[in-house]
Parts: structure tokens; sequence; C-alpha cells
């Protein structure tokens, strides 16, 4: 019950306020505390979900099961395990703050924004719930509604083109997805005599390599997308940089982990043979987005626009550590998964905070702010800190994870990352440098206002994150070490014992094409 | 018998409760008369009834029957406001469109090629005149003409295509060239080839398949919305019900002969539908090439020819119906006498004015580009599931680009109601009860389908047990 009530409060919350007249505005304020009700309740609901789940099995745990559409074996059918538990944790811990964030810049039609963001938020979450395919389809598609309302009604100036590039990407990539989808319901179909899209007996099934290869390419190209993985990244600056800032929060924190998450969750496993044929080719895709991210990242003069190129980087590194398909690699890329969440989603939230106040962007229209707003100087140094991989923050244990884990696979990789890291650090210090230091250049600036209490209660909460993910990781590694382990070993055991299989058939043919020479 | 008296009593009950609304016009005589037939169509049910052989009741037609009986509901309650504000005969309107229902209903059940003849006869001659309805309006009577000259065509090619399979088969009976044909092969029999394409075109012209659809646009943007609506489903559903009972029972046999050629139909279809459809300034316009490509989805339903195909046929049929004339009931409740206002940038900050009428419409227009929750998706996931499970998974991916690329002109519409500023000087119209009634039992069933669609889609499938 918990898991479904996870999702469900958030669209009972939107059915409720779309029944809510405020045609004059009049209830703003009650809407919007509502809201904020509505998605705290959430996060104590998953914050129960953790507490009650034992991080010593692999299972998946609070299974809720019921037929929907039996003629072709579609359940309802949710769970939750060491990789999805955290990432829900963590979609319905950066919901209220991005709700909270928008409490300042949202003014025209709060009622609205409300219920889109209520619907995303349940959205997401059911994503990661969802053990069955369809209905992971149904959540992954429905997210794209409210996402693609929230960029284009409330964004920025280009917000109509960013909105149908991002809804348009997307959607290629996982109509694909659905086809592939069928195909899989259909070979069990065929395999078993029923059709099912229930994931763990779709792990089960024995699909042919070369089946394996469309179908992974299939759900691959729709996370990839989703990733973005380089070269699938271009809607990305688009729909963050135009997205207001409680949905670019929204955007990089939670919606990109999708793409990864899909990764593990249904690419890799379902798979694995295709995937031990792709690794390579995904892993170098992933160091050239993590390279070229940096380095794009470095020269923008918009400082979203910066912080949308950094997530290219950075979730490069999540994909090298999946490719990598060891145990520190795939524990590493879901630690950073989580720390990109709670690092980027900041980063959008202080950027945010900042356009807000100066109603630009440009990094050049700031200088010497450090005296001026102290109190955002700090939160926005610990965050940048965060997202740079400083030891004692939360980036920093991810990328390690990820380096040891592609070192074992292949160094070759690590070194061409390592370089990524030491850009981010650069592009990253440079903007903070030239935001925050030197005198003030700009009279407008001597008059900022510093953070609000309001916005304290959105910043603290994620600087805090950033300290307790960096000094107690085995706090969110226990968790995720049980269900890691099986994954990887149920990609692993099956790549070598079709690898042994084959090196068996090979031996056997060519005995037999031996045989009459003899 | 006993069963052959009921069916009867079905179709002419119908259409007798239908003869007294031309003496005592009134919409809701008509809904009566609807209801009516519907409480028959019910209790017709699993009796496979028959009438001289001609007609069947069997579950297939009466689920078909069902729908069309929801669309002509659908349009009386659109209409009503329309025909006030507009000022149409009423008497003759109700009227036509009950016969025209009647014309639908009869295609659905026949079982007899000359019955499909007259019954395609009845409704477009229905049709014809509905299109051309604003007498005054020279893009009506434009349409309407083209329409009755195009539909002329088809119709003799259907009729010389029924002429030939008498010639070979010596019976327009459906079973018995189902019989006949199942003896025959087809490469010693070019006479049948030629019969099967006749029927083929016949058809292909009324469900608007590329490159038969050249009316199409026309007719639709010229006609009223709500007729347009009408016109777009039911008309379209009951080609369809024919359609796949000649093709899938009849000629089964040959559908090695005959899939390809519906293969290459239903994607340029889908293709040109959505393509085209993109480059469309005029929202009526935009949904007759959308009305277009769903006939394409419909047809990969039709090349798949298994069990789980004609059973998405049905329910893709029953969410189309309900959406697309939604959609062309929010366009027909949104004009006004003196104007359609059915260009896109007269939708334009519609949320700012009529936020319930713009929200509605964004559902149904989320429903035509098949997102979930809604009926659509699950019509188009069914459609696709039934293409893959035949091993089409070339028309799979097919549909589902063509699908991504409708959603890029469904979204110009969202677009616009949503994120520009209103132009127009006037105010829409206030909307009136019976219209918005209408709309939110519409969308209500979109959602219906969208999330628990189980027992349609069993109803569905226990329909088309019974007969193929």
């Amino acid at each position: 019950m918990l898991l479904t009530l996870s999702w469900l409060l958030p669209v009972a919350g939107a059915l409720l306020l779309l029944f809510i007249g405020n045609a004059d505005g009049r209830r703003d304020g009650p809407i919007r505390w509502f809201s904020l009700v509505v998605t705290v309740a959430t996060f104590v609901v998953t914050l129960v979900v953790w507490a009650g789940f034992d991080a010593g099995s692999s299972e998946f745990q609070f299974v809720e099961r019921y037929p929907w559409i039996p003629a072709f074996g579609i359940d309802y059918y949710l769970g939750v395990d060491g990789i999805s538990l955290l990432l829900v944790v963590l979609t319905s811990f950066l919901s209220p703050i991005a709700l909270l964030s928008s409490w300042g810049s949202i003014e025209r039609k709060v009622k609205e924004f409300s219920i889109f963001m209520l619907a995303l938020e349940a959205a997401m979450i059911g994503v990661f719930l969802s053990l069955d395919l369809f209905l992971f389809y149904v959540f992954w598609d429905a997210m794209l509604v409210p996402m693609y309302f929230l960029i284009g009604i409330w964004g920025y100036d280009q917000r109509i083109y960013a909105a149908i590039k991002f809804m348009l990407y997307t959607m290629t990539g996982s109509v694909l997805m659905l086809v592939a989808i069928l195909g899989l319901a259909y070979l069990h179909s065929a395999a078993t005599g029923t059709y099912s899209f229930d994931l763990l007996k779709l792990y089960a099934l024995d699909i042919a390599p070369q089946t394996q290869m469309w179908f992974f390419l299939a759900f691959t190209v729709a996370f990839a997308i989703k990733v973005p993985l380089f070269p699938f990244h271009t809607w990305l600056p688009d729909a963050h940089v135009q997205a207001p800032t409680a949905g670019s929060v929204i955007l990089a924190g939670v919606l990109l982990k999708m793409g990864t998450y899909g990764l593990l969750r249904f690419s890799f496993p379902l798979f694995p043979e295709a995937a031990g044929y792709f690794a390579p080719a995904l892993a170098v895709l992933a160091v050239i987005g993590i390279v070229y991210g940096a380095l794009v990242a470095m020269v923008q003069p918009d400082m979203k626009k910066l912080v949308a190129y950094s997530s290219v980087s950075h979730l490069g590194f999540v994909v090298l550590g999946i490719c990598a398909m060891n145990i520190q690699g795939v524990e590493g890329a879901v630690y950073q998964m989580l720390a990109h969440g709670v690092s980027t989603g900041g980063l959008f939230l202080v950027v945010g905070m900042l356009s807000e106040r100066r109603h630009t962007r440009l990094i050049s229209e700031f200088g010497g702010l450090k005296a001026v707003v102290p109190r955002l100087t700090t939160a926005f140094m610990i965050i940048t800190l965060a997202s740079i991989g400083l030891p004692g923050l939360n980036g920093f244990i991810g990328e390690f994870l990820i380096m040891l884990g592609a070192f074992r696979w292949d160094p070759r990789f690590v070194v061409v990352a390592g370089l990524g890291v030491i850009l981010s650090a650069v592009y990253m210090l440079w903007m903070f440098q030239r935001v925050y230091y030197g005198p003030v250049t700009h009279e407008e600036n001597v008059t900022l206002r510093d953070l609000l209490p309001r916005e304290l209660a959105a910043v603290v909460p994620l600087c805090a994150m950033a300290f307790v993910m960096g000094i107690f990781p085995t706090l969110f590694l226990r968790p995720m070490e049980a269900s890691v382990n099986a994954l990887v070993q149920r990609v692993q055991e099956t790549q070598t014992l079709r690898a042994a299989n084959e090196m068996q058939n090979a031996r056997f043919k060519m005995q037999t094409v031996q045989r009459p020479m003899r | 018998m006993l069963c052959v008296t009921l069916a009867a009593l079905a179709v002419m009950g119908a259409e007798a409760f239908r003869g007294k609304d031309e003496s005592m016009p009134l919409g809701g005589l008509g809904i009566v008369g609807i209801i009516g037939a519907a409480i028959a169509s019910v209790l017709l049910w699993n009796r496979n009834a028959s009438s001289f052989g001609v007609i069947v009741a069997d579950n297939f037609g009466l689920f078909v029957t069902l729908v069309l009986l929801i669309v002509g509901v659908l349009t009386i309650m659109f209409s009503s406001p329309v025909l006030r504000r507009d000022g149409f005969p009423k008497g003759d309107y109700y009227a036509l469109v009950l016969f025209a229902v009647t014309g639908m209903i009869m295609m659905a059940v026949a079982n007899d090629l000359l019955v499909v003849f007259i019954a395609l006869e009845i409704l477009s001659i229905a049709v014809y005149v509905l299109t051309g309805i604003r007498r005054d309006d020279p893009r009506a009577t434009e349409a309407a003409f083209k329409y009755f000259l195009l539909g002329a065509f088809s119709s003799a090619f259907f009729l010389y295509g029924i002429a030939f399979t008498y010639g070979l088969a010596g019976s327009t009976r459906l079973d018995r060239i189902g019989t006949y044909v199942a003896a025959q092969s087809m490469s010693d029999n070019p006479l049948l080839l030629v019969a099967l394409g006749l029927l083929l075109v016949g058809f292909a012209f009324k469900i608007s398949a590329v490159p038969f659809h050249m009316w199409t646009p026309d007719a639709y943007e010229g006609a009223p919305a709500v007729v347009t609506g009408f016109m777009s489903t039911g008309v379209k559903a009951a080609a369809f019900a024919a359609f796949t009972r000649v093709f899938l029972s009849s000629f089964e046999p040959f559908s090695g002969e005959w899939a390809p050629i519906v293969w290459l139909l239903a994607a340029a279809t889908m293709i040109l539908g959505t393509v085209v459809g993109v480059a469309q300034s005029n929202l009526k316009r935009m949904l007759a090439y959308s009305s277009i490509a769903h006939g394409g989805y419909l047809l990969v339903g039709l090349v798949a020819a298994n069990q789980v195909g004609k059973a998405a046929i049905l329910f893709y049929l029953l969410a189309y119906a309900v959406t697309n004339l939604a959609a062309f009931g929010v366009i027909a409740l949104l004009g006004t006498k003196d104007a359609a206002n059915d260009e896109l940038r007269d939708y334009a900050g519609l949320w700012q004015t009529r936020p319930s009428l713009a929200a509605l419409m964004t559902v149904c227009l989320l429903s035509l580009g098949g997102l979930p929750p809604t009926a659509g998706f699950i019509g188009k996931w069914y459609i696709f599931s039934a293409a893959v499970s035949a091993g089409y998974y070339g028309l799979a991916v097919i549909g589902v680009l063509t699908s991504v690329v409708s959603v890029f002109f469904y979204l110009r519409v969202v677009v616009m109601m949503y994120m520009s500023d209103r132009q127009a000087a006037t105010a829409p119209p206030p909307v009136p009860t019976v219209g918005m009634a209408a709309l939110v039992v519409s969308v209500g069933v979109i959602f219906w389908l969208g999330i628990l669609p189980t027992p349609v889609l069993d109803f569905a499938a226990e329909s088309i047990a019974t007969i193929f």
C-alpha cells in the first residue's frame, strides 16, 4: 500500500486542486502551502518505505501486484529494491524543494503550476516503482506531459521551442522502446504461451543474441536520449535553460536519472549479451560526453547553460560506471545519480535565485557578490564544491567508485574521464570566481537581497544532504549493495555462461569438421 | 425463426423510431431511438441472429453498432446548440443524421455485398447532404459536390467489384463467397484478383486511405464541424466494419495476396496523413489529415489479420470515435454563426478565456496523439502489439514514428491554447450546457478507456471470437 500511496498522494493532491476555483489568483497562498504539504507528506511516505526496507535482501520489496489487463498479462506491479529505493526518496526529497523555490518566481497561474508539479512527481515516482513494462511505459510517457507544460507555460522566452523539442526528442526514443516492449511480450508468449510484461519473468527469458541486439538498441536509444548521452544531448541545454527554476531542478535532479536507471534496470539485465557487445561503444560515447560537456560548459556565458552542460559531463560518468558492470562501477553510478540529483538540483536552485534577483543569467552581469549576498555565496560555494567532487562532499564518492570500477574494466577510459574531473573544477570554480569575487562591477548588484528565510529553507536541506552524503556514504551504499550485487551477478553470469556455451559449440563444430579429416 | 425476427426487429425497429423524427423534429426523440436500438443490440448479444441470411447480428457487428450508436448520441448532443445557433433546418438535419446512422449500422451487420452497397449508399447520400447543409457557404457547397462526385466514383468501383465477384462465385452472400474463394487458388484466377482490387478501392475511398484520400481534407474542412466529426468517426467505423468483414472472412484465404497491398496502403496513409498534417494552419483541415493517419493505424490492425488485430480494430474504433468526435465538438462549440473560428490562431490564449474547454480539448489531442493515460494510448498499443505479434515490425516502427510526428501538430494546438496570448478581439461564445455535458462524458470515457480498459478489451476480444 505504501508504494501506491507514494504516487497516488500527489495525484490526489493534483485532482483536488483541479476543482478549486482560483481564477483571480486569490487563493494562491493556500494552494502553495497545500501542494507543499502534499509533497512533504509524500517524502515522509518514502522515508517510511526506506525505514522498513530490508537492506540485506536483493529482492523487490513492498511488492504490490494486481491484475490490470489480464488478457495481456499486464499487472499493476510495484516494488522497490536498493537501486530504485533511493531514487524514489531523491524524487520526493527534491519535489518540495522545487516547489518552495517557485514561490517567488511563479506568480501566474499558480494553481495550474502546482497541479503539473504534483502530476510530474507522481509520474516520476511511478517510473521508478514499476516492475511491469507496460506500467513503466505508461508512467514514462505520462511524465512528459506535465514537464512539457511546465517548460512551455512558465519558461523563459524560447520556451515553446524548448518544450516541443524536449517532447519530440524524448517521445521518438520512447516509442521505439514501446515496439521493443511489445516484441518482448510477444517473445514471452511465443516461449510460454502467454503474454507477459512482468520484468522478472522477462529477465528469465532466453532471447536469441541477434534479437537482443535490436531490442537493446531500441531500449538504449530511449534511455540515452533521456540521460542524455552524447550525441543525443542537444535537447537538454534548451530544455534546462528555458525551464523555470523548479522545472530545471526536477529535470536535472530526477528526470535525467530515469535514463541511467533505465539502462540499469532494463537494457543491461534484459539483454546481457547485447549489453556486453555494446558496452565499450557506450562507454566511448560516455567519455566523449564527459570531456565534450565539460569543454562546452567552460565557454558558456550563461550560468544555466553552463550547469546544463555540466550535467552532460557528470552523467557521462554514470553511464561509464554502468558500462563497467562491476560492483564498484554500478554502485558508484547509483551513488553518482543521487549525488548529481542533489548537487545539480542545488546548482539550478541557486542560479535560479540569483537570476530572479537580476533577471539575467549572464555571468558577465555579476561580479563581487561575495560581500553583497554572503549567505547565498556560502550556499553556492558548498554546492559548487559538491558538484566538482571535493572529498567530504557527495560528488566525490560516486566519481571515485566509478573510476575504480572503470579502471578494473578498462583503464584507458579512466585516463580520459579523469580529464573531465579536472575540467569540471576549472569551469565551476571559474564561474564562481567571476560571479562572487573581485569588485562589484555593476551598480545594480550592490542592492541585491540576500537569501530570504523561504529560500534558506529550500537551500539548507540540499547543502546538508551534500555533507551527509559525503561523510556517511555507507548510509546510502548499504541499502543498494545487495541489489547491485545481484544485478551485476546476473548480467555477468549470463554473459560468461553464453560465452562458455559458444566456446563449447565452437569446439564441437571444430571437432565435427576435423573428424572426417582424420 | 425467432432469431430472424429479432434481427429484423433490431434493424427495422431502430428505423421505425427514426421514421417518426421526420414529422417530429426533435433531437431528443433521436436519442430515444438510438437508445432503443442500443437496448435491442444488447439483447441480441451472443445470439448470432440473422435475417434472410443477408444481415447477421453477430457480436462483431453489434460491437460496431454500439460504437455507431455512441457516435450518433454524441453527434446529436453536439448538434443541438449548433443548430440553434446557425439556424439549420432541424427536422431535416436530425433525420439525415439518423438515416446515416441506420446506413452505418446496416453496413456493420451486412452479410451480403449488395446489402453492404445499399447501406453504403444510404449513409453516403445522407452525409453528402449534411456536408452541404450550409447552403449559403461556397466552401460547404464545394465540399459537398466534391465529396459526392468522388464518392459516386468509388461506389461505381465497388459495384463493379461486386459484379465481378458475383460472376465468379455465383452469389453475393459473404459466407458463400468465402466457401468459393477457399476452394480457389489465386494463380489461375486473375478475375478474382480484379474483383478483390475493385472492392479494395471502394473501401479505401470510404476510409480515405492514401492514395484515395483526396476528397477528405476538402470535405472535412467545408462541412460544419459537427458533421465533420460525425463523418470522420461514423463513416470510418462503418466502412472499417464492412472492410474487416469482407476481407478477413470471405477473402481471408487470399490474405497472402492482399496483405502486402494493404501494408503499403497503411504505411502510405500513416506517413502522408501525419506529414501533410504538420503543414496545416486550419484546425479542421489538420484534424482531417490526422483522421487519415488514424485510418492508417486501423489498416495496420487489418494487415496483422490475427485475433489481436481484429479486436484491436474494434477497440481502436471506439477510442478514436469518442476522441475525435469530442475534438470536433470543441471546434463546433467555439464557432459562431458568422465565423467558424477554426483557424489555428483562433485558439490563441483559449486557456485564458475558456480554461475548461481548453483542458478538455487538450485531453482529446493527447489521446489522438496516443499519450497515456488515455484511450488513444491503449488503442495504439493494442494495434501495434497486433502488428508486432504478426511479425510486422516495420509497420509498427512506421506507426510509432508517425505518431510522434502527429504529436508535433497536436501540440501546436496546445501551444496556441496555452502558450500564446490571445489575439482575437472577440471573446469566444459561451459554452452551452448540452455540448459541455457531451464533452465531459467523452473525456470521461477517454480516461476510463485509458486507465481501466480491461472490460472493453475483453468485450472486443469476445465479439470477434464468434465469427472469425
